[in-house]
C-alpha cells in the first residue's frame, strides 16, 4: 500500500451554540490514498459536509491535524495555504446555488486561474478555459452563458471545470449528483470516474447515496453523529457490514427489485441531537442490539480484520 | 367501471406564458383500481406533478390549462365539477402529499390546528372536541405523540413534519391519496419508516395512492402496479411484475434502469441515457425518446407510437412493439 495523500488526525469542529458546544465532527481519523477515492456516508446533520470543509480549511478544526502529502496544512499561514489549495479542491453539492448567477461560464471556469494568477495572459486563460470544456464535455457554444441557462447537468459540469482549473491531485465531492436526476447523475459519475483514471485524482466523495457511494469509492467510512462508525473496504463494507448503524442504512435502501421487497428493514428512531452527546455509544439509542455497557464512554475504532474498523462495544 | 377508482383519458395540459406554450401533458391514459398503489415515474420535467395537479384541480389559475380529455373519479367527471364542489371533493375523496414537508406546513399555526383545519372545514357542525378527539387519533397513528400537537413545525424533525402532512391528507379518510415524492426530502432510514407507515395507513383506510416518484427503488419497494412517464406521455405502464420482471420494455425504461447503480453487481461504468428531455415548447412529431433511443429508426421521427398491450395488465408505447392489429392498420 502506497503513502496515503491525505490524513486527519483526531479531526474535531465543535460549534458554539446557545445550549452548548455541537459536536459536529468528533475524533475523526481518516486516510486516503493517492488515486483513489474515499466515500463517507451517513445522514443529514452527520458531520460529512463539515469533515469535508475542515480538511480543505474552509472551516477552522477545533483541535486535530489534516496531513497532506506529509505535512500538516492547519500549522500554514495564509499565503502558504492559498498556495497549499491549487492541490485541493471541491465541488459542491447544489449546482444551481453554488455558482454565481452573474458570472458566465468562462468567468467562473476563469475564476481560480485568475485567483492564483496561474497563468499570465488573458489568452492563455481563454484556451485554458475552452480546454477544461472540452475535458468535461461541454459544448464550447456555452462560454458565454449564463448559469441559469443550462440543466442541472450542464451547471454540475462547470463546478467539475472549475474544480480541475488548477490541475488539482485531491477533490473533495460534496454530493455531487444528489440535485440530479437519475440518468444525468450517470452522467456525471462516468464524468467523474474517467478524470480520475486519466488524471489520478483523489476524491473524497461525500454523499447519503449509498448505491452512489458503492459504485464509485474504493473505500467507505460510515459516519453517526459526528463519529465514524464503520471503516472499510466498499465490498467488505457491503458484503460484511458489522455496526448496527451501518446493518441499518443498508437494509433502508430501496432497491430495484421485487425479490427485495420482504428484506426491506426498518430503523427506529431518528438521529439525536449533536448538542452536548452523552458519553458512550451515540447510536446506542437507536441501536437494537444496544447493552447497559454502550453508555459507557472510551468507544473507540477498533480493527476487527485486516483494514476493517468498527466502534461498537459488540465487537472489541 | 366500478373496478376502477380514478380513470384518466386522453389528458392533454398545456401551460400558457407571454411567450410560449408549454405542453406538459400529451394525451395521458391512466386507470387506478380501487386499494391500489400506483408508482408514477419519471424524471424532473416529465409532468408527474401536473398530472396529480390536474386531478386536484389545482393547476395555477389562468396558466395551466386542461386542453382536452376527461378526469372519472369513479362516476363524478372532475372537469365538470364546479369549484365550491371541488373544494368539498379536496381532503375528503382526494387529497395530497406535498414533497417537501419543511414548506407545506404552515409556520405559525400548531400543528394540531393544521389537523383540525381539515377537519373543521370538512365537518362544519362536529363538536370541537369530538374535533379534537380525531386530531388525537390522527397523530397516534402516525406515530407522534398527542401531546405534542400543540407546537410548532419548526419544532419537528423532517420526518415527524412529514407524518404530520400524511395526517392531515389522510384526516378525512379520502378514496385517493397524491403522494408527490413524499419521501425525497428525507433520509433513508426516515424515507424507509415513513414509506412503510403510508403503506399500512393506505391500506387500513381502505384507500388507493398514486405515489410520484423518480426513485425505482421506491416504486419495488411498496407499488402494486407502475406508469413511467416521459416528456408528458406515459410510454409503459404495468402491474409491478411487468415493469421489474418482464423481458420486454421501452427503450427509456431500459435506460432508467441502467443509469441506476447496481448494489448487486460490480460494474465499472454506468449506462446513462445521451441526451436531455425534449424542450416542451416544440415537442418532436413522432416518437419523444426517438433522438435519445439507442434504436430508433426511420418510423419513430414521424410517427406516434399508440400503446401496445403487451399483456392484460402490461402496454407499452413504441414502435418496437406494435401488435399485429396495429401492423395491419398501418399497411
Amino acid at each position: 500500500m502506497s503513502a496515503p495523500l491525505l490524513e486527519t488526525k483526531g479531526l474535531k469542529k465543535y460549534f458554539d451554540t446557545s445550549l452548548g458546544p455541537l459536536h459536529a465532527v468528533d475524533d475523526v481519523s481518516l486516510a486516503i490514498n493517492a488515486g483513489e477515492t474515499l466515500g463517507v456516508v451517513g445522514e443529514s446533520g452527520c458531520g460529512k459536509s463539515t469533515l469535508g470543509r475542515l480538511i480543505l480549511r474552509l472551516l477552522e478544526p477545533t483541535a486535530g491535524e489534516v496531513v497532506f502529502d506529509g505535512q500538516n496544512i492547519l500549522s500554514y499561514d495564509r499565503r502558504k495555504m492559498k498556495e497549499m489549495r491549487k492541490q485541493m479542491q471541491i465541488i459542491f453539492q447544489d449546482p444551481f446555488s453554488s455558482l454565481n448567477p452573474r458570472m458566465t461560464v468562462s468567468e467562473i471556469i476563469a475564476e481560480p486561474i485568475k485567483v492564483t494568477s496561474a497563468l499570465p495572459t488573458q489568452d492563455a486563460i481563454l484556451e485554458r478555459v475552452f480546454e477544461l470544456m472540452g475535458i468535461v464535455g461541454l459544448a464550447e457554444r456555452f462560454v458565454n452563458t449564463y448559469p441559469h441557462e443550462l440543466d442541472g447537468g450542464r451547471r454540475q459540469r462547470i463546478g467539475v471545470a472549475r474544480a480541475l482549473a488548477l490541475n488539482p491531485r485531491f477533490i473533495v465531492c460534496d454530493e455531487p449528483v444528489s440535485a440530479l436526476d437519475v440518468s444525468i447523475q450517470a452522467q456525471i459519475l462516468n464524468l467523474m470516474m474517467d478524470l480520475q483514471e486519466e488524471m489520478g485524482l483523489t476524491y473524497m466523495f461525500i454523499t447519503h447515496d449509498l448505491s452512489v457511494v458503492k459504485h464509485i469509492s474504493n473505500n467507505i467510512a460510515v459516519m453517526y453523529l459526528g463519529q465514524c462508525v464503520e471503516l472499510a473496504k466498499t465490498d467488505e463494507l457491503f458484503e460484511n457490514p458489522v455496526h448496527p448503524y451501518t446493518q441499518g442504512l443498508l437494509g433502508a435502501i430501496p432497491v430495484p427489485s421485487l425479490s427485495a421487497r420482504k428484506h426491506f428493514n426498518i430503523m427506529k428512531g431518528e438521529v439525536t441531537s449533536p448538542i452536548n452527546p452523552h458519553p458512550g455509544c451515540r447510536f446506542a439509542q437507536r441501536c437494537p442490539e444496544a447493552t447497559p455497557r454502550c453508555a459507557e464512554p472510551g468507544l473507540e475504532l477498533k480493527e476487527i480484520s485486516p483494514g476493517h474498523f468498527v466502534s461498537c462495544y459488540s465487537h472489541i | 367501471m366500478s373496478e376502477n377508482l380514478l380513470e384518466i383519458k386522453n389528458l392533454h395540459v398545456t401551460y400558457k406564458t407571454d411567450d410560449d406554450e408549454i405542453f406538459a401533458l400529451n394525451g395521458v391514459d391512466l386507470k387506478v383500481r380501487k386499494g391500489e398503489t400506483l408508482g408514477l415515474v419519471g424524471e424532473t420535467g416529465a409532468g408527474k406533478t401536473t398530472m396529480a395537479l390536474s386531478i386536484m384541480r389545482l393547476l395555477p389559475d389562468r396558466v395551466g390549462l386542461v386542453t382536452q380529455g376527461e378526469i372519472f373519479l369513479e362516476d363524478v367527471n372532475l372537469m365538470k365539477v364546479t369549484e365550491a364542489d371541488m373544494r368539498l371533493l379536496r381532503g375528503q375523496d382526494v387529497s395530497m402529499i406535498f414533497q417537501d414537508p419543511m414548506t407545506s406546513l404552515n409556520p405559525i399555526h400548531t400543528v394540531g390546528h393544521q389537523i383540525a383545519e381539515v377537519l373543521f372545514l370538512h365537518y362544519p357542525n362536529a363538536a370541537t372536541d369530538e374535533i379534537e378527539r380525531k386530531v388525537d387519533d390522527m397523530m397516534a397513528m402516525v406515530g407522534i405523540p398527542a401531546e405534542r400537537k400543540a407546537e410548532y413545525p419548526h419544532q419537528f424533525s423532517g420526518g415527524m413534519k412529514q407524518r404530520i402532512v400524511i395526517a392531515i391528507a389522510l384526516a378525512c379518510n379520502p378514496k385517493l391519496l397524491l403522494a408527490d415524492e413524499p419521501t425525497t426530502a428525507l433520509d433513508v432510514t426516515i424515507q424507509a419508516q415513513v414509506l412503510k407507515m403510508m403503506n399500512e395507513l393506505k391500506d387500513s383506510f381502505n384507500a388507493s395512492m398514486i405515489l410520484i416518484t423518480h426513485d425505482l427503488g421506491v416504486v419495488a419497494q411498496i407499488c402494486d402496479s407502475v406508469a413511467i412517464m416521459y416528456a408528458g406521455e406515459i410510454i409503459e405502464v404495468g402491474a409491478a411484475v411487468d415493469i421489474f420482471e418482464s423481458e420486454s420494455h421501452h427503450p427509456y425504461t431500459i435506460g432508467l434502469f441502467g443509469a441506476i447503480p447496481d448494489m448487486t453487481k460490480k460494474t465499472r461504468r454506468l449506462n446513462p441515457i445521451d441526451g436531455l428531455m425534449p424542450d416542451p415548447t416544440s415537442l418532436p412529431p413522432g416518437c419523444r425518446f426517438a433522438e435519445r433511443c439507442p434504436r430508433c429508426r426511420e418510423v419513430c421521427s414521424s410517427e406516434r407510437p399508440g400503446m401496445t398491450p403487451m399483456s392484460a395488465t402490461h402496454g407499452i408505447k413504441c414502435h418496437l412493439f406494435k401488435s399485429d392489429e396495429q401492423r395491419r392498420a398501418a399497411q
